[in-house]
C-alpha cells in the first residue's frame, strides 16, 4: 500500500512539475481538445505536445481517444462519466492483483531454475 | 504507446487493461512474466492463489482458501469481514491445464457471474485474458466495489486537488 501510494504520487507530481502540462490540464478543464489544438495553443510541435500528453496520460490525469485521424484529449478518468470511473476502479483492483501474481510467478520461476541447477550437479 | 511498454519484459511493469465488452461482460487482459504452466499453478493451487488474489491494499484478510481445481470441483474463500466472515464460493466449469479455466461465482445465489480465464504463452511470457460474464447489467455494475474503493476515493480527492492546483497556476 505504501509503495503503491508513493509510486502514484510520484507520477502525479512529476506530471504536474511542468508549466506546459499544468496549462494543458487547465485547458482541458474548459474543453476537450485534440493534440493539434493543444500544440497550436502552446506554440509547440506536435511531437513535443504528444510527449507532454503522454506524461499526463501515464499519471492518469488525462485520457486520449483516437477518432478517425484525430486524437482527442480530455481530463483523466476521475473527471469522466461514471462508466469510465467504474472501469478505472476495476482496473486498479486487477492491477494490484496482477502485481502480486508477478511476485508469485517470479518466485516459482527462480525456484525452478535453482532446482534445475541442483539437479545438474 | 502501451504496446511499446509491453514489448520490453522486465523494463516496465505490465499494466492490466480492462474493457467492458457489453452490458454484461468485462474483460481484463494482462501479460505476466513467466511460463503459462506457472501462471496456471498460481491460479489453481490454494497456497499460491491466496498470496496474490487479495492484495494487502484491498484491506481484507483471507481467513481460508480452498481450491479443488477439477471440473465440478468447488472453491471457497472466506474473508474476515465485519460483522461476520464473508464467503465467496463456486464451482469449476472448465479446467484445461495451462490454457483455460472457468468457474462460477455463487455467493450471490444461483445464476451469478461466470469467470473464464485463458493463458497464452509467447516467449516465456503469458497473456492472461480474464472474462467475467454477468447475468445482468446491474450485476456487472455492482462488481468491483468493496474495500478497495475507500482507498481509491482518497486518490480521487488528491487528484482533484492536483487538478485544481494545475488550473490555478495555469491562469
Amino acid at each position: 500500500m505504501v509503495q503503491y501510494t508513493t509510486a502514484r504520487l510520484d507520477t502525479s507530481f512529476a506530471a504536474l512539475s511542468d508549466p506546459t502540462r499544468r496549462g494543458v490540464l487547465a485547458q482541458l478543464g474548459r474543453a476537450d481538445a485534440s493534440i493539434t489544438d493543444l500544440a497550436d495553443k502552446f506554440h509547440m510541435t506536435l511531437t513535443g505536445m504528444k510527449k507532454h500528453v503522454g506524461v499526463l496520460e501515464q499519471a492518469g490525469l488525462v485520457t486520449t481517444k483516437k477518432i478517425g485521424r484525430v486524437r482527442t484529449c480530455q481530463l483523466g478518468p476521475r473527471r469522466l462519466e461514471e462508466e469510465t470511473a467504474w472501469l478505472e476502479r476495476y482496473r486498479r483492483r486487477w492491477d494490484e492483483r496482477f502485481d502480486e501474481l508477478d511476485n508469485v510467478v517470479e518466485e516459482l520461476t527462480r525456484k525452478e531454475k535453482s532446482d534445475e541447477r541442483k539437479n545438474r550437479k | 504507446m502501451s504496446a511499446k511498454i509491453e514489448s520490453k519484459p522486465g523494463a516496465v511493469k505490465h499494466r492490466a487493461t480492462v474493457e467492458r465488452k457489453s452490458d454484461r461482460e468485462v474483460v481484463v487482459t494482462r501479460t505476466v512474466n513467466g511460463p503459462a504452466r506457472l501462471v496456471f499453478e498460481a491460479f489453481t493451487k490454494a497456497e499460491l492463489f491466496k498470496r496474490w488474489w487479495v492484495p494487502k491494499s484491498m484491506g481484507m484478510t483471507l481467513l481460508s482458501c480452498e481450491l479443488d481445481a477439477r471440473v465440478g470441483g468447488k472453491y471457497r474463500l472466506v474473508f474476515d469481514f465485519d460483522p461476520e466472515p464473508a464467503a465467496f464460493f463456486g464451482t469449476y466449469l472448465e479446467v484445461k491445464p495451462y490454457t483455460r479455466l472457468a468457474w462460477t461465482n455463487e455467493e450471490g445465489g444461483e445464476g451469478g457471474p461466470v469467470t473464464t480465464v485463458t493463458f497464452e504463452e509467447t516467449d516465456g511470457q503469458t497473456l492472461v485474458v480474464l472474462t467475467e460474464s454477468h447475468p445482468s447489467k446491474e450485476s456487472l455494475d455492482a462488481a468491483g466495489t468493496g474495500a478497495v474503493e475507500a482507498m481509491v476515493e482518497t486518490f480521487d480527492q488528491l487528484d482533484e486537488l492536483l487538478v485544481t492546483l494545475g488550473e490555478s497556476s495555469g491562469r
